[in-house]
């Protein structure tokens, strides 16, 4: 039992980290919000030199072999700076679902191009899902892996078709999709497309739950600064308790919801398909943890906060959208709550972990 | 990441389980805020001690077994799941304890923590004064020395366990010119020295869980300082404080709660329709779950070596609401029911149980620092708010 990130994994998240302060700063969103793709092919160049795109591929597929737990302080980090990219969806939902489609001996005659293409940083690929409405940045895919049904689709792009819908978040470009379920561009149905699809809901909604984590620490930053640099009635207005509690109450909400976030890592690394409890549970707390943090944050910058041009904005719309793609809070609940009335719920301290080693135990003893 | 117990582990707590199994008393005890439920919490203390249970974490000359934090954890979750009696001696046992072993004498070693250990020696808290409460730095109480000896005059007040307890610990002005957090002491004092008056303060279920305490040219030998002279403050707030923190309420306690919340809903309320309390009773496990996940990550920080972060600040605020809402949804299952005190003992291991948490909920955001207080701490020591 060590729940703990080793030297190397911290080293790694610092260095991204500080990677990602210097280039995507407040000004540098906002310059992509102004071009019509969204995205810096400069930024995603250098994305791809540091290796991000091969880390959780095999190393027998050509990647780096690592892990979940070894990814999800970078999906914080992400969130950290609000990057507009889908650089954690990418890393962490489709491309893991190309590995596990190519590894089952599933697919068609494009998959391994298509997984060739992701490790080269030639091909981008969007992913769909019933749960979500719409699919971001669609249009600067190559291909998509869509659903329908039972059924997982690998389809080029010349084969769908896409309609703009405006978010609520400048730096996300959504598109609604549409496109032919047919033979040939199906890659997995029945039990095995339901399993996948199960595992790459339980991925993005950690992947959306890391990035929650991250931005509502963003937002925490921005309102420590901008409370303890604008002053009211002579003092800085972030020396009254009624601001300080504001605040407090976020950092305990994300200090408790961080640790959710790593179980929910190591649990997927271990098995996707069986993670709905630990992913549910950390869905629904770092969501609960960034929309406390959107909406105090918001309040303490006062009427800045209602502006355009307060930077703020760009972090809480983020969280707004995450918060509830993937997955909203009710719906993980639900899930938990289901978990609950289960006849054989493994309920009780004992069952923080693996739940169900303990039989073994109850044998031993 | 390892998130796997190892084998000597899942032994640990099979060899917990075995003995809980066979030592715990059946059914709850009477209240240790009685005469009668002190005392029986008392020969449970002394059960514990017996096969060296008491305080797993301390090394086994003192009775403990060498435990570290993580063994600590499964030691708790198996205490919890057995549904043993709450710690009688906690000041003592998670309070004074490490501060004794960090800052005592040999000699005070040897003195105090046998008999804390083997539940002999019961100890209350005394921090608060009248005028001293969330502001501990305006302590007035003083303690005089006079050649080997401390005088003490004053006055302590929500002193936790003091009506029947045995000794008392706290901080006392040992410097008469000092102000603030300068000049503190800490000192131990028999509560049956010639001088000491202890004031029941019955609580809000009647029992009476705190005292005043009157010092009136109170004698206790200089033997009875724990450091040095004036550091009081300092011992009071070391480092130890924040481990301290982290044993205060383990997480198996909320976990083992909400265990039992689901139980009640199940028979109560997952029939009927009822989307506010589904909610409050989902949000509960997962925070309890939460806690425990925190604590199991500060507890591998600190075995390999690492130290306490920002999460220990945050802990009080975070266990004490969550207690609130486990506590008020289980009254929320219980209806109109809710307020009735039990009568039968079945009702008083399940009914009485719930009330009693209740209401002893109520004091989790107020004592140990309100967690306004605890508030403050995070906004200005953790976030790096401006303190004026």
């Amino acid at each position: 039992m060590n729940f703990t990130f080793t030297q190397d994994q911290l080293d790694f998240q610092d260095a991204i980290a500080s990677m990602l302060r210097s280039e995507v700063t407040a000004d540098a969103v906002r310059g992509r919000w102004a071009t019509t793709a969204g995205v810096d092919e400069r930024f995603l160049s250098q994305v791809h030199e540091l290796g991000l795109n091969s880390m959780l591929v095999p190393e027998a597929l050509g990647g780096l072999g690592l892990g979940v737990t070894d990814f999800i302080l970078l999906a914080e980090a992400c969130g950290e700076v609000a990057l507009p990219e889908p650089v954690v969806e990418s890393v962490m939902v489709s491309t893991p679902l190309l590995v596990d489609i190519l590894d089952q001996g599933l697919g068609n005659a494009d998959i391994q191009k298509v997984v060739d293409g992701v490790l080269a940083g030639d091909l981008r690929v969007s992913l769909g899902h019933a749960i979500n409405p719409c699919i971001n940045y669609a249009d600067s895919a190559d291909w998509f892996l869509v659903s329908e049904g039972d059924g997982i689709y690998l389809v080029p792009k010349e084969a769908i078709s896409l309609k703009i819908r405006k978010s609520v978040d400048p730096s996300r470009r959504l598109f609604s999709v549409s496109f032919d379920p047919r033979d040939h561009v199906r890659v997995a149905d029945g039990d095995v497309g339901a399993r996948l699809q199960r595992s790459t809901l339980n991925r993005g909604a950690l992947a959306n739950a890391a990035q929650l984590v991250g931005l509502s620490k963003g937002m925490l930053d921005q309102s420590v600064r901008y409370t303890t640099d604008r002053e009211q009635f002579g003092r800085a207005i972030g020396a009254n308790q009624a601001v300080k509690h504001l605040l407090a109450d976020v950092a305990v909400q994300v200090e408790y919801a961080k640790p959710v976030v790593y179980r929910a890592a190591y649990t997927v690394g271990v098995s996707p398909n069986r993670a709905d409890f630990a992913v549910s549970h950390a869905k629904s707390a770092a969501a609960r943890a960034a929309l406390m943090a959107s909406r105090h944050c918001t309040q303490v910058h006062g009427a800045m906060g209602y502006t355009w041009e307060c930077d703020l904005q760009i972090w809480t719309k983020r969280a707004w959208a995450l918060a509830r793609e993937w997955g909203d809070e009710g719906f993980h609940n639900n899930r938990i709550h289901e978990w609950l009335l289960r006849k054989d719920a493994l309920l009780g301290p004992e069952f923080t972990f693996g739940r169900g080693s303990i039989t073994d135990l109850e044998k031993a003893s | 990441m390892d998130l796997v117990y190892t084998q000597a582990q899942q032994t640990f707590r099979t060899e917990v389980r075995k003995w809980l199994t066979a030592h715990v008393p059946s059914g709850r005890l009477p209240s240790f805020d009685t005469a009668e439920g002190f005392e029986a919490h008392r020969q449970w203390e002394r059960t514990l001690a017996k096969g060296n249970w008491g305080m797993v974490t301390w090394p086994t000359e003192f009775g403990g077994r060498g435990c570290n934090l993580i063994e600590w954890l499964i030691f708790e979750e198996e205490y919890y799941r057995a549904g043993a009696p709450l710690r009688v001696n906690q000041n003592g046992i998670f309070l004074l304890g490490p501060t004794l072993m960090e800052y005592g004498t040999p000699e005070q070693k040897a003195r105090f923590i046998p008999a804390m250990a083997s539940g002999d020696e019961i100890w209350a808290q005394g921090w608060s004064e009248p005028n001293a409460g969330s502001d501990m730095a305006a302590i007035r109480c003083r303690a005089d020395r006079d050649g080997d000896e401390f005088v003490i005059n004053g006055q302590k007040i929500w002193s936790t366990r003091a009506v029947y307890a045995d000794w008392v610990f706290g901080l006392f002005r040992t410097d008469p010119d000092s102000s603030r957090h300068h000049g503190l002491s800490k000192l131990l004092v028999p509560l049956n020295s010639e001088g000491v008056t202890v004031r029941p303060i019955p609580q809000l279920n009647g029992l009476p869980g705190f005292a005043e305490i009157f010092f009136d040219d109170v004698r206790v030998p200089a033997f009875n300082l724990l450091g040095g002279e004036g550091e009081g403050w300092r011992i009071a707030m070391a480092t130890a404080g924040f481990e301290r923190g982290l044993m205060l309420r383990s997480p198996a306690r909320f976990q083992q709660a909400c265990k039992r919340l689901v139980q009640l809903y199940r028979e109560n309320g997952s029939d009927v329709i009822n989307p506010q309390i589904e909610s409050a009773v989902v949000r509960c496990y997962m925070d309890a779950e939460a806690y425990a996940l925190s604590t199991y990550q500060t507890a591998s920080k600190l075995c390999s070596g690492g130290t306490i972060g920002a999460e220990a600040s945050c802990n009080k605020i975070f266990w004490s609401e969550m207690d609130l809402l486990i506590h008020e949804t289980a009254m929320d299952l219980l209806g109109a029911r809710a307020e009735i005190e039990p009568q039968t003992a079945a009702e008083f291991a399940e009914l009485g149980a719930w009330l009693d948490g209740f209401m002893f909920a109520q004091s989790g955001p107020i004592y140990a620092g309100t967690n306004e207080i605890q508030r403050n701490i995070i906004a200005e020591r953790v976030l790096g708010m401006p303190r004026k």
